[in-house]
């Protein structure tokens, strides 16, 4: 599985907050991002409603989802296609090495997938002499940098145009240091016509998908570059990448989630290319793939399944909830330490490498729950993250000084009367520290507090104190 | 505005009876002026927010269980915070839920729990105040207020009726401030950049008064806007729609 740095969390928080690039890069998260969902939701009338729709739909898939994993497992057999169940991402890399090795490949081209990130991939196969091309323009920046992506659905965000040039540069040798990059359509064409070969070249293209269809044996991907149509169009193989619960009973629900999916991502009505891919080529087609795999990978989500983390199983990866996310504002991506980050990443990292693994994450929220309010598919983030803080405090994980105070604290908060005394004792001791200021600017044991900003001096009685003296004739 | 004398109990939340009494008195005063009949239970201490947040589900469920015993007499439960009213009202039935009996009365008392400005609108009916308030203040609209319990438009309503107050909207005041309870001080480099943006967008505003509706979030606010040495008074919305501002604002004191 891909390597983790979440135990490092605090560390990796500090060094992208001082990360004056990134710190510009995040700024167009939350301004654009967020307006553009906002402007699409309202130009919808029955955009709430269609929440709730989406929210049923998978739902009810998650109650059934043997079922309707078989149903598509018949369907793409039917068409002459395979599925392959893997429990681990062991599993799904070596289905996927059987895969290529058994026509030779040498070149696999890859369109944007969250699994393939997932089950680290490309390392992989160029471990085994297969070259992967990512072709997703985002990916593939990612890619040539070594860096897992940052966002779910713009993956080198964190990137600027400049170091997108940069990089360009250090990779594509035979680029002529004289012609200038410094436009994004000159950079969008050099990546293209680097791209454009490796697509007629690929003897294997692997997709994600966005929906898995039940009903047809259909596997739906949505882009809007138009990369993932030639990448599972043009090669001999089509291997497509998905984890279980992608799985929807029929086309119209696959159509009824995409009505939300693109709105909450860029705020667009539709991505420019929605496709849908129902086995190998027949014997009539003009064109298409000879062979059409599934890789259908659990990971860790059936077990999910019959847990409080359930509900995480809707997720669409639109990106809603990193957008809106104050957290994911201030430290970006990466700094989460694996695949997934914002609160849909606080919420399953731990549920697919460990709570032990990942245990800042889920803590690291405000609660303030905007990535509950604007998630399409309803998912309740801050409730999960706050099952594991439960999870962490029942297994003695959570820091022991952290234990210890709020034991102490807890003590008292059952006790009215010795609160009241404490309340009382502490109005008078603050006060007397804040002095003549009202303000108090360094206090033991408060120095998380005190670091960055005053803590405001009681008025010196507590409430309960006065209210008595009040209420005595 | 309604007749009929309602009993409340005052949910006075840890923080105010701690450090900002006079947040307390300004809800008195307001839920006596909207005929209400006000007591301040002696064995109520915290909502049990700390515990719960932090995973202790067992402390969450004991302080739950102390809460509902000491409001359960009352017509309602109002807290000056929308914070700890969220709690009371959204969390404690689905904290309680594996005690059905408990549920039940977790449940009742959920339902006649308010935060203190939405109550007085929406329950009361209050539609202006007499106070008045010279100056331009903006507003902070805080997380579970805004998000568990629809606080939004209510706060604004009776500002507007506040003699010589006039509101500058604040960009983003729906975003969150960076307190979150005990978030800030166990992250606090993140909790800073937060509230450094805050900060950054309320002296924009070019107004001198900060106003919200929780305690957690005003103390934070405050400390921020006071330790950057901007010249911006933070306050409780009660003190204002109670005209009780002769006290100094948050983190400051008479003598400046």
């Amino acid at each position: 599985m891909q390597h983790a740095s979440s135990r490092r969390f605090k560390e990796n928080a500090r060094r992208a907050l001082d990360d004056a690039q990134l710190q510009r890069a995040l700024g167009h998260v939350k301004k654009n991002f967020v307006e553009r969902r906002a402007a699409a939701a309202a130009r919808l009338p029955e955009f709430e409603a269609l929440r709730d729709r989406a929210r049923d739909i998978k739902n009810h898939v998650l109650e059934n989802l043997d079922v309707y994993l078989e149903r598509f497992e018949a369907k793409v057999v039917a068409n002459g296609g395979q599925v392959h169940w893997c429990a681990d991402a062991e599993a799904a890399r070596q289905t996927i090495l059987r895969i290529c090795r058994s026509v030779n490949a040498k070149l696999v081209t890859r369109g944007k997938t969250m699994i393939g990130e997932e089950i680290a991939l490309n390392d992989f196969l160029e471990a085994n002499a297969i070259t992967p091309i990512e072709t997703d323009l985002g990916e593939y920046i990612i890619q040539l940098r070594h860096e897992p992506p940052s966002h779910l659905i713009a993956p080198a965000i964190h990137v600027n145009k400049e170091q997108v040039a940069e990089t360009f540069r250090a990779a594509h040798t035979d680029l002529d240091p004289k012609r200038p990059l410094t436009e994004p359509p000159a950079l969008l064409a050099e990546a293209r016509a680097k791209l454009r070969s490796r697509f007629l070249a690929a003897d294997v293209g692997i997709t994600g998908a966005n929906f898995l269809v039940a009903e047809t044996g259909s596997s739906i991907i949505v882009t809007n570059e138009g990369n993932g149509d030639l990448t599972q169009t043009l090669p001999k193989i089509h291997i497509v990448l998905a984890s279980l619960e992608k799985v929807v009973p029929t086309l119209e629900d696959a159509a009824t989630i995409l009505r939300v999916l693109a709105r909450s991502a860029t705020g667009q009505e539709m991505s420019v290319y929605t496709t849908v891919s129902t086995g190998p080529r027949r014997a009539d087609d003009l064109d298409g793939p000879e062979q059409y795999h599934v890789v259908l990978l659990d990971n860790g989500r059936s077990r999910m399944l019959g847990s409080e983390f359930r509900e995480a199983l809707r997720c669409i990866r639109c990106g809603a909830c990193l957008n809106h996310c104050p957290i994911y504002h201030a430290v970006g991506g990466h700094a989460y330490g694996w695949v997934y980050s914002g609160p849909i990443g606080a919420v399953l990292t731990p549920s697919l490498i460990g709570v032990e693994e990942a245990g800042h994450l889920p803590n690291a929220s405000t609660f303030c729950g905007r990535c509950e309010s604007v998630c399409p598919m309803r998912i309740p983030l801050p409730k999960m993250m706050r099952h594991w803080r439960e999870r962490e405090f029942e297994r003695h994980l959570s820091p022991p000084a952290a234990r210890w105070a709020l034991r102490l604290w807890a003590f008292a908060a059952k006790r009215p009367a010795l609160y009241r005394l404490g309340a009382s004792i502490a109005a008078r001791l603050l006060k007397l520290r804040g002095g003549q200021s009202g303000r108090i600017a360094s206090l033991p044991l408060a120095g998380g507090w005190t670091a960055h900003r005053d803590m405001p001096a009681p008025e010196g009685r507590s409430f309960q104190q006065l209210w008595a003296e009040r209420s005595r004739p | 505005m309604s007749e009929r004398p309602a009993r409340v109990g005052l949910f006075v939340t840890c923080l105010v009876d701690l450090f900002r009494p006079t947040v307390g008195f300004a809800a008195v005063k307001l839920l006596e002026e909207a005929g209400c009949t006000v007591e301040v239970p002696r064995a109520q201490t915290c909502c049990g927010q700390p515990a719960y947040n932090s995973g202790d589900r067992a402390d969450a469920k004991a302080i739950a269980a102390r809460v509902i015993a000491a409001f359960e007499p009352y017509d309602y439960v109002v807290a000056p915070s929308g914070s700890c009213a969220g709690m009371i009202r959204e969390h404690y039935p689905t904290l309680l839920a594996d005690d059905p009996a408990m549920q039940k009365r977790a449940q009742t008392l959920a339902a006649r729990t308010y935060e203190l400005v939405s109550f007085l609108t929406d329950v009361r009916g209050m539609s202006g105040v007499t106070a008045r308030f010279d100056g331009t203040i903006t507003y902070h609209d805080s997380c579970s207020g805004l998000r568990e319990l629809g606080v939004k438009q209510q706060p604004r309503k009776l500002l507007a009726t506040v003699a010589g107050l006039r509101l500058a909207e604040l960009p983003g005041a729906e975003i969150c401030c960076g307190f979150g309870g005990t978030f800030c001080i166990k992250y606090p480099a993140i909790s800073d950049k937060i509230v450094s943006e805050k900060t950054a967008d309320i002296a924009a505003t070019g107004a001198t008064t900060l106003l919200a509706g929780d305690l957690g979030c005003l103390l934070n606010m405050a400390g921020k806007l006071k330790r950057e040495g901007r010249p911006i008074a933070v306050r409780h919305v009660a003190e204002v729609l109670a005209g009780m501002t002769d006290i100094a604002p948050i983190g400051e004191s008479k003598a400046e």
